[in-house]
C-alpha cells in the first residue's frame, strides 16, 4: 500500500501517546457496547429511528431553521447567523464588544474549535478561557484537542503534572484527583469574574426553541449561572423536531459517547433568566453557524449532517486507536473526521483522509444515528480518484501543447515532424492519452504535400 | 462586514437550493417520537432511585425524618438551603448552621462560594437513572446545586417518575415552567485524564439524595 501523509504523522508519534490513545479509545468502546446491549433489547431499532428523525430534519432544514428562530426570539433570545467561520467569530466579538466584555468563559463546543474562536478573541484583547478540564489543559499547553469528546486522550498524567508545575498551578503532583482540584480552584474564580459565558448546544428543539447542553463536569452550568450574558454557537444541523425526541437522543448520546446511562448534567435552556431568578444570564444570544454545512447539504453525502458528535466511531476505529487524533489535519478526527474534513474543505484539500481507514465497517456499526460511514468513505475515495484523474489529464494536455509550441517555433523540427507525419499518418487509434484527447476532437486530414515543399518546387 | 439579515437569507437560500425546494413548501411529519412509560410501583421506583444514585457513587437514603438525616450530615459544617417550600416544611431551614431565604444575586454567590453544603429539593426524580430534575426559579437557585463541594437533595417520593420518557410525556411539559431546567445524574465527574474517574470537577463531588 502507498503510504499516506497521515501515516507519516502517525509514525512520528511517541510510543507514550500511542498507548494513551489506544487504551483510552478501547475502554470507551467496550463500555459502550455493554451498556447499549444490556439496557435495550434492540438498540439497532433505536439507532434507525434516531437516524430517520435527524435525516428528516436535515431534509427540511429550510423550514425548521426559521421555526426555531421564531421560538427563540419569542423566548427572549437574540438570533444571529454566520455563513463563515470569520462571520461567526465576528458575531461573538461584536456581542462582547457591545457589552464592554473582556473576559469570556467557554464550555466545550466543537463549533468554536472549527472557527478558531479563542485565537480570534485573544488577538482582540479578550480572554477566552476554556473550562472543560481537558480543553483547559490543551489551552494551557498551546496544544490541540485530539478527540471530539476526550480532548486530552493523547496526554498522560505525568505530562499534565509537569505542565501544571510550569504554569504555576502548584508543585508536581500527577494524581488525577489533585490535578482536577487545582483546575477547579483556578477556574472557580474565573467563572465568577467572567463577563460572558459561551457554550455550544447538543440539540435545539424546533417546537420550543429549547437549547440542550450536555456535560459531565458542570462547566457549562457555571458558564450560564455565573455570567450575565450567554452566547451559544450552534451548527445549523443541530435541530430536533420535538421535546419528546430528547428522551431517545439523550439516552443514545450518553451511552454511545461515554457509556453512561445519562450524562451528569443535561441542561434545558429556554431563554435568559426570568424576573426574580437570582442567577442566570440577562441576555442570551444564539449564533447559527453554516461554515460549510450547506455545501455538505448540497453534496451526495448529506447524511453526515445527522452526526451528534458522540465520538463512538473514534473509539471503535482501529485506525484511530493506532494513530490518534493529531494525525488528522482538522478539529474532527477518526472516521467522522475523515468524512467531515474533505467535505468541509473540499476533497482536493485533504485527499488522503478518506484513505485513512481500513474500511472494516466498525464505525458504521456503532453510530447512534446510523450514518453509513464506510459507504461515504468509499464514495469520497472515488471522488478523490476522479479529481486526481482530471488533474492528471490536464497535466498531460499542458505538456502536449508545450511540445507542440516548441515544434512550431523550430522550423527544422517542424519540417521533420511533417515528413514523419505524412509517411505514418496522424497518430490514430483510441489508445493512450492521445486517444482520449482525440475522442472529443477531429483533426483535419494531412495534405499530401507541405506548403514548404510546394514552394520549393514552384 | 455582512449584515445579519444578509447572512440569514443567504444561508436559507443556500439550504433551499441544496434541497431543491421553493420557499415555504410544507414539511412532512417527522417519524413518530419514541416514548415508553413503563408501569412501575412506587416501592420499586424508590428502590431503583436509591440503587442508581449509589451506583454513581452518590449517597442515597430513604427516610421519614429528613430533618434528622440532614442534621446528621451537617454535623458542624455550614450549609445554604434553597427557598423551596418543601425544605421549610421539613424544618430543614431551621437547623443550626443552615442559612436560607437568600434572594440577591451577589449575596447568593458569596454564600455559595463559602458554605460546605448546598441543600435543595427537586421538582422530579427519575428512578431508572437516579436523576434529579431541578427547575430554576427564585425558589430553586441553580448556584446552590453547583458551587458548594457537596449537594444534598431532599425529594418527596411522589415526585419520583419512572424515567426520562415519563418526564417528557408529562403535560404541560415541566420544562416550560422555567428558563432553565437541569437533570443531574450523579456527582460532577471527568475521565479526561487517562480515563481515570475523578469526581467534583466544577460541580459538587458529593451528592446525597434523601427520599422522603
Ligand atoms: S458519525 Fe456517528 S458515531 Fe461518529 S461521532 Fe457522529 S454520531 Fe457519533
Amino acid at each position: 500500500m502507498r503510504t499516506q501523509p497521515i501515516d507519516q504523522v502517525a509514525a512520528g508519534l511517541p510510543a507514550e501517546t500511542k498507548t494513551a490513545v489506544y487504551e483510552g479509545s478501547k475502554i470507551g468502546h467496550e463500555k459502550r457496547t455493554k451498556l447499549l446491549f444490556d439496557h435495550y433489547g434492540d438498540p439497532n431499532r433505536l439507532r434507525t429511528l434516531a437516524g430517520e428523525i435527524k435525516q428528516h430534519v436535515v431534509e427540511n432544514l429550510d423550514t425548521y431553521l426559521p421555526a426555531v428562530e421564531a421560538r427563540l426570539v419569542a423566548n427572549g433570545a437574540k438570533v444571529h447567523w454566520a455563513a463563515t467561520a470569520e462571520a461567526a467569530c465576528e458575531a461573538v466579538y461584536s456581542i462582547l464588544k457591545a457589552r464592554g466584555a473582556k473576559k469570556l468563559v467557554k464550555a466545550k463546543t466543537m463549533v468554536s474549535e472549527e472557527i478558531e474562536l479563542a485565537d480570534y478573541l485573544e488577538k482582540r484583547g479578550i480572554e477566552a478561557l476554556e473550562t472543560d478540564l481537558g480543553e483547559f489543559i490543551v489551552q494551557l499547553d498551546h496544544d490541540h484537542p485530539s478527540h471530539i469528546i476526550k480532548p486530552i486522550i493523547h496526554k498522560n498524567r505525568r505530562q499534565i503534572a509537569e505542565l501544571f508545575e510550569k504554569s504555576g498551578l502548584g508543585a508536581y503532583d500527577d494524581e488525577p484527583g489533585m490535578i482536577t482540584q487545582r483546575a477547579r480552584q483556578f477556574l472557580r474564580h474565573k467563572y465568577l469574574e467572567a463577563d460572558a459565558g459561551l457554550t455550544g448546544a447538543n440539540f435545539v428543539v424546533a417546537e420550543s426553541g429549547r437549547l440542550v447542553i450536555v456535560t459531565n463536569e458542570g462547566n457549562s452550568r457555571f458558564c450560564l449561572a455565573a455570567t450575565r450574558c450567554h452566547i451559544a454557537l450552534v451548527g445549523i444541523e443541530k435541530i430536533l423536531p420535538r421535546d419528546r425526541d430528547l428522551a431517545l437522543f439523550l439516552n443514545l448520546l450518553a451511552r454511545s459517547g461515554t457509556a453512561q446511562q445519562l450524562t451528569v448534567y443535561n441542561e434545558f435552556i429556554l431563554g435568559p433568566r426570568a424576573a426574580g431568578q437570582p442567577d442566570g444570564p440577562d441576555e442570551m444570544h444564539v449564533i447559527f453557524v453554516d461554515n460549510g454545512r450547506t455545501d455538505v447539504l448540497a453534496s451526495d453525502c448529506r447524511e453526515i449532517l445527522r452526526c451528534i458528535r458522540c465520538g463512538a466511531c473514534l473509539n471503535t476505529c482501529p485506525v484511530y486507536r493506532k494513530i490518534g487524533g493529531h494525525s488528522f489535519p482538522w478539529v474532527y478526527s477518526g472516521p467522522i473526521g475523515a468524512i467531515l474534513t474533505p467535505q468541509f474543505m473540499g476533497v482536493q484539500h485533504e485527499p488522503a483522509l478518506p484513505f485513512a481507514s481500513s474500511l472494516c465497517g466498525a464505525c458504521g456499526e456503532v453510530c447512534p444515528v446510523k450514518i453509513d460511514i464506510p459507504k461515504i468513505l468509499l464514495e469520497l475515495r472515488s471522488d478523490v480518484k476522479k479529481a486526481d484523474a482530471r488533474e492528471h489529464k490536464n497535466r498531460l494536455e499542458k505538456l502536449g501543447f508545450r511540445a507542440f509550441a516548441w515544434m512550431m517555433t523550430h522550423p527544422r523540427i517542424f519540417e521533420m515532424a511533417g515528413r514523419i507525419g505524412r509517411s505514418m499518418g496522424w497518430p490514430s487509434g483510441n489508445k493512450g492519452p492521445m486517444g482520449a484527447w482525440l475522442s472529443e476532437r477531429d483533426l483535419p486530414p494531412l495534405p499530401a504535400h507541405s506548403f514548404r515543399d510546394l514552394w520549393r518546387r514552384r | 462586514m455582512e449584515t445579519p439579515l444578509v447572512s440569514r437569507d443567504y444561508i436559507l437560500h443556500r439550504i433551499r437550493t441544496a434541497l431543491g425546494r421553493g420557499a415555504g413548501q410544507a414539511v412532512a411529519d417527522p417519524p413518530p417520537a419514541r416514548i415508553r412509560v413503563p408501569q412501575v410501583s412506587m416501592e420499586l421506583r424508590v428502590a431503583s432511585m436509591l440503587e442508581r444514585v449509589r451506583a454513581l457513587a452518590g449517597e442515597a437514603v430513604a427516610s421519614s425524618d429528613p430533618c434528622a438525616v440532614v442534621a446528621n450530615l451537617i454535623a458542624g459544617k455550614t450549609a445554604l438551603a434553597s427557598n423551596a417550600p418543601y425544605l421549610a416544611e421539613c424544618g430543614i431551614c431551621g437547623l443550626p448552621g443552615v442559612r436560607s431565604g437568600i434572594t440577591g444575586r451577589e449575596e447568593l454567590r458569596e454564600i455559595c462560594a463559602t458554605v460546605d453544603i448546598g441543600i435543595t429539593s427537586a421538582d422530579y426524580a427519575l428512578a431508572d437513572t437516579g436523576t434529579l430534575v431541578l427547575l430554576s426559579s427564585p425558589r430553586e437557585a441553580r448556584m446552590i446545586s453547583l458551587l458548594p463541594p457537596a449537594h444534598i437533595a431532599v425529594v418527596p417520593r411522589e415526585r419520583i417518575l419512572t424515567g426520562l420518557d415519563e418526564l417528557f410525556a408529562l403535560l404541560p411539559n415541566p420544562a416550560e415552567a422555567s428558563s432553565s431546567m437541569v437533570l443531574i445524574t450523579g456527582p460532577s465527574r471527568t475521565a479526561d485524564i487517562e480515563q481515570i474517574l475523578v469526581r467534583g470537577v466544577h460541580g459538587p463531588g458529593q451528592l446525597t439524595v434523601i427520599v422522603v
